[in-house]
């Protein structure tokens, strides 16, 4: 990345307290993302993904406990006043959920959200809002957008509900969108348009995106970068057509070998990962992938291996015994 | 009619007959199974896709009569069970059980994992406790659990995957011939699905089970059948063995379905999505073929004709008008 970083995310751990102790959920993540680049964040369910990007918004639990700095557009999130905080959440910094019915009000209707929305943080009056609405709704695929914004979200059907939801992330121009599972609670085909949908106002809006999922297939076709979540860390790190080809880390092997394939025979077995995640309550000694990794020896039960760079900087991977890697230069 | 031209040769166990299920919802029908017929045979996995909403679950439903079907005839190894009532039908269901798709909200979370297993033999008869104690044991290692560590705790203490094994372990207690599987795993984790599908064929291998998948991900229902059926709005839209079907699907929904499928390689670019827009409500399902309003080869043929199963290469079978592939 040659140009400055939009995002930069520093050394951001989130502890939540719980009955059964402290949960870190994010371990001293650094993450950055360029203007109008994708980063894709992935990882199985638990692993801090979620946490990671409430933390970005300033949108953690009350009881949680955040440490670190997140630099966006030359600010640092963690100290600005709440007042300012909101000003720019909605604005330049936006998100889309996974689920569009939580998302949504459901006592309003569609056009009060975006409308509101608009008045908000651009200023307009009542009629330019509304006519900037009925645009918008048309940008993202929504037919008869004037007669939408009179109807309630329960009125729509999960896509449509999700393209409102993408509407209002982007009725003010972001500068920076985070999808979080945007599309997990779709159907295949719904979800192939609203990824389209995402992708296209991307590249036209110049807007960078943090695309957070579980599916490595989706990252795959619509990413610049990926970055590998186990057990609240980053444990891998490349531009996505490197880390396809190229991966270090026996958790993304494991985890790609694990997807079952379109075009593989029926009735082959698949390569599970055994094992699973462990409780992050319970914080194990060494790298946390150890007790499920199939490369793992001595080392790794006793020291948690860094971040670090592979050959080339852009690639990072947190291993002791790294798969595919031409030389020992393993830290 | 055409369910006597989907007869595969080998022995059916499963044979679903022109069913129809509907629901009244709020005065109007839902039209959830529009005569659907089919076939399992022995020792065959049969997967069922489709999106939320085509019917795949009502008709799973249907098959164990926990949906009243409005017509149609499910035979079961020749027996007819929707004249079944009772006692007769409960003794036929021991034969044919059902594994659901959120493992945690079908175990009880107030009865422990033994009680939770015990409970289809204690309905089923078996009245020596030490026997039952003795089929849960063997049933739990067969799943991968070690019973001494597991009997005696509540669901609650135990992952998604693991309480998935403990709904497979309860499925096969009773020594079943059928299992119909409603999106098993499309509530778990990646790495936690693929033990659980390859737990499934193990299982499925080492009890000469018959298996009905029904699911919406087409890569999933490909890993684990021998033949796959499409639904769409409450019809069958293609039936045929699996790797025939995903190499040359004839009806244009499954290839839409197939070309949805995210590949994780970066190499192969996502298709541009045809905006094809959604399915319409199973309230008022268009006229003629269901998918007309979302297909590009739609005509009016397609507006006033409701397209027959027929075949289009061998054991291949598509309700098209314009199928993809010129019939056989």
């Amino acid at each position: 990345m040659t140009e400055p970083a939009l995002l930069s995310v520093k050394n951001v751990s989130v502890d939540l307290p719980t009955p059964r102790g402290n949960l870190r959920a994010v371990d001293q993540i650094d993450l950055n993302i360029g203007a109008g680049r994708t980063l894709g964040i992935v990882g199985e369910s638990g692993c801090g993904k979620t946490m990671l990007s409430r933390a970005i918004l300033q949108l953690l639990p009350k009881k949680a406990k955040l440490s670190g700095r997140v630099m966006f557009d030359g600010q640092d999130l963690v100290r600005l006043d709440p007042e300012r905080l909101r000003k720019l959440r909605g604005r330049s910094l936006a998100v889309v959920f996974q689920d569009p019915m939580t998302s949504l009000n459901p006592v309003l209707t569609i056009g009060t959200q975006l409308i509101e929305t608009l008045q908000e943080h651009l200023e307009l009056d009542s009629v330019a809002a509304k006519w900037r609405s009925v645009e918008l709704l048309g940008a993202v695929g929504i037919p008869a957008p004037q007669q939408r914004l009179m109807q309630y979200p329960h009125q729509l059907s999960g896509g449509m509900r999700q393209r409102v939801a993408i509407a209002i992330a982007l009725s003010c121009e972001p500068k920076l969108l985070i999808a979080d599972e945007p599309t997990t609670a779709l159907d295949v085909t719904i979800q192939a348009q609203i990824l389209d949908l995402l992708a296209r106002e991307q590249r036209r809006r110049h807007m960078a995106m943090i695309l957070i999922t579980h599916d490595l297939g989706v990252v795959a076709g619509r990413t610049d970068d990926v970055a590998v979540m186990y057990a609240g860390r980053v444990v891998e790190r490349a531009p996505t057509p490197v880390l396809f080809k190229k991966m270090h880390m026996p958790y993304t092997e494991a985890l790609l070998a694990a997807i079952p394939k379109i075009d593989a025979a029926p009735h082959a077995p698949l390569p599970a990962i055994s094992g699973r995640p462990p409780d992050p309550t319970r914080p194990i000694q060494g790298c946390s992938f150890s007790p499920r990794c199939r490369y793992a020896a001595g080392r790794c039960y006793r020291e948690k291996p860094l971040l670090a760079a592979s050959e080339s900087p852009d690639h990072q991977y947190a291993c002791f015994h790294p798969i595919q890697v031409t030389a020992g230069v393993c830290a | 009619m055409m369910q006597e031209t989907q007869q595969s040769q080998r022995d059916p166990l499963l044979k679903v007959q022109n069913l129809v299920v509907e629901y009244a919802v709020g005065g109007k029908t839902v039209h959830a199974v529009s005569d659907v017929s089919l076939q399992v045979a022995r020792g065959e996995t049969l997967g069922l896709v489709g999106e939320s909403g085509c019917g795949k679950s009502t008709l799973g439903c249907a098959v164990l009569q926990l949906s009243q079907a409005v017509s149609g005839r499910v035979l079961f190894d020749g027996h007819d069970l929707t004249a079944m009532h009772g006692d007769t039908l409960r003794r036929m269901r021991q034969r044919v059980q059902l594994i659901f798709q959120d493992p945690i909200a079908s175990l009880n979370p107030r009865r422990r994992i033994g009680e939770i297993i015990a409970e289809p033999l204690v309905i089923s008869g078996v009245k020596d406790p030490k026997k039952r104690q003795k089929l849960v044991c063997e049933v739990l290692s067969a799943v991968g659990l070690d019973p001494s560590l597991v009997i005696g705790r509540l669901p609650h203490e135990f992952s998604g995957g693991q309480c998935q094994r403990i709904c497979i372990a309860r499925a096969l207690v009773l020594n079943p011939e059928f299992i119909i599987c409603d999106e098993p795993v499309s509530a778990l984790d990646v790495s936690i699905r693929a033990q659980i599908l390859n737990l499934l064929e193990d299982m499925k291998a080492r009890f000469g089970l018959t298996l009905l998948f029904i699911a919406h991900d087409l890569a999933v229902v490909k890993a684990v059948s021998d033949r796959v059926a499409v639904m769409y709005l409450g019809r069958l839209c293609e039936v045929g063995p699996s790797e025939q079907l995903f190499a040359h699907p004839a009806h244009p929904y499954t290839a839409l379905l197939i070309e949805a499928i995210p590949v994780p390689d970066p190499d192969v670019r996502p298709a541009e999505s045809v905006p094809v827009g959604e399915p319409p409500s199973p309230i008022a399902p268009p006229s003629g073929c269901r998918f007309r309003t979302r297909c590009p080869r739609a005509d009016q043929r397609c507006i006033d004709e409701v397209p027959e199963l027929r075949p289009v290469a061998p054991d291949q079978y598509v309700a098209c008008h314009h199928p993809l592939i010129a019939a056989g």
